[in-house]
């Protein structure tokens, strides 16, 4: 049960853009074709379950045993930059397909404050295993959902006459509040 | 090598190259923390402090970083710094630290932080490179002082905590809630977007 409410809650309630605001820059970046969206999203995913696991037993495994607490920043960073690497390289050679798809969003990732935000949240709130796990896939799916629909949006949006001033990241952002407004409906879901 | 004078070095940080308005770089923290001006100073403060830092020993140590691996001493540098503002805060400020949560550790992957790093601090003089954060910092507290303030006074009635609105005002809950920063920031872009174009016209 408390497993389904983090799942839940990570997708729609705690949305990772929409209620944390990380990962605004593909978010606003990548979301101008419902398509890139869709693999930027199923990217971040993938990243994020694997990063959830391995963040985790950094933490429990080396880093609280040795009471290295302090070195949790730096270890953290280093760890997403080279695990981004690895599965790139694992990727390209193991599925071509998979990586025609995800290719040029999967350096990107690195940069992206979610994954980094994930693993943080994981260790401040003490998570298990498996609810860590849980957590980072559900925090990589509510990403997901949010920039197809803002993808779906913007795509109409550009047959819209929007002011001049507005156009682009400004029109976006204010897309992305209404959207944020909405999502605050799902609020009561769990108690 | 940057050809601009020193006060040009520093005053393109505040508009001309500012880091939220102008290049949308470093928006998580400026969306996340402004629902309190107190926040918002903090996470400037302890943003200035790591981007000073990491651009003075970035910009002297160089030479000595091959630059295959630079992305990565960058990163080191920067974390380090961010460790240090991130312990100070929780041992000196418990309360801020707290409401701030995770988005101190996060400075670390402020791209205002390592983008200065390439594209400024690995190129230039120490010297040079220490007005160049100065400068983007103070631009950074800027975006993040207006967006908290108009937060902060709509959506709780107070400024840095005090009543400034009179007894007849209604908060507008929303705007402390995350759709108003989304909104705001919005709005502001635009604003900024529309003074620039009506000043470039003019000339």
């Amino acid at each position: 049960m408390e497993l389904i409410a983090i799942f839940i809650s990570a997708i729609l309630i705690n949305n990772f853009v929409l209620y944390y605001f990380l990962g605004i820059c593909p978010f606003l970046g990548v979301s101008k074709k419902i398509d890139s969206a869709f693999s930027m999203g199923l990217a971040v995913t993938f990243v994020m379950t694997i990063t959830a696991v391995v963040s985790w037993a950094i933490n429990h495994w080396i880093l609280i045993p040795h009471e290295l607490d302090y070195l949790k920043i730096v270890s953290f960073i280093l760890v997403i930059a080279s695990l981004v690497q690895l599965v790139e390289m694992f990727i390209r050679k193991t599925s071509p397909p998979l990586y025609q798809a995800l290719g040029i969003y999967l350096p990107l990732i690195t940069t992206n404050c979610a994954i980094m935000g994930l693993a943080l949240l994981a260790a401040l709130r003490d998570y298990g295993f498996a609810e860590a796990v849980i957590f980072g896939f559900g925090s990589g799916l509510g990403f997901t959902l949010a920039i197809i629909i803002m993808a779906g949006i913007r795509e109409q949006l550009d047959l819209a006459e929007v002011p001049e001033p507005l156009k682009g990241a400004a029109i976006a952002l204010i897309v992305a509040g209404i959207m944020a407004l909405a999502f605050m409906g799902f609020v009561g879901m769990i108690k | 090598m940057s050809t601009k004078t020193i006060g040009q070095e520093f005053i393109k940080g505040l508009w001309d190259e500012n880091p939220v308005f102008r290049q949308l770089l470093g928006l998580c923290p400026t969306l996340a923390v402004t629902g309190a001006v107190i926040n918002g100073l903090a996470m400037g403060l302890a943003t200035t402090f790591v981007l000073i830092f990491s651009s003075l020993v970035v910009s002297s140590i160089k030479k000595l970083i091959p630059s295959q691996v630079r992305i990565a001493s960058y990163i080191v540098i920067i974390a380090t710094f961010v460790t240090v503002a991130d312990r100070f805060l929780a041992a000196f400020f418990p309360p801020i630290s707290k409401s701030l949560g995770p988005y101190v550790p996060l400075i670390v992957v402020n791209c205002i932080i390592l983008g200065r790093q390439e594209a400024y601090s690995s190129k230039n003089t120490v010297g040079r490179s220490l007005i160049d954060a100065l400068g983007m910092s103070a631009g950074f507290f800027l975006a993040l002082l207006i967006l908290s303030a108009i937060r902060e006074i709509l959506g709780a009635g107070t400024f840095f905590g005090y009543q400034v609105m009179g007894a007849w005002f209604t908060p507008w809950i929303i705007m402390i809630l995350p759709p108003g920063a989304f909104i705001t920031l919005g709005i502001l872009l635009a604003l900024a977007l529309h003074i620039e174009r009506r000043t470039k016209s003019r000339k």
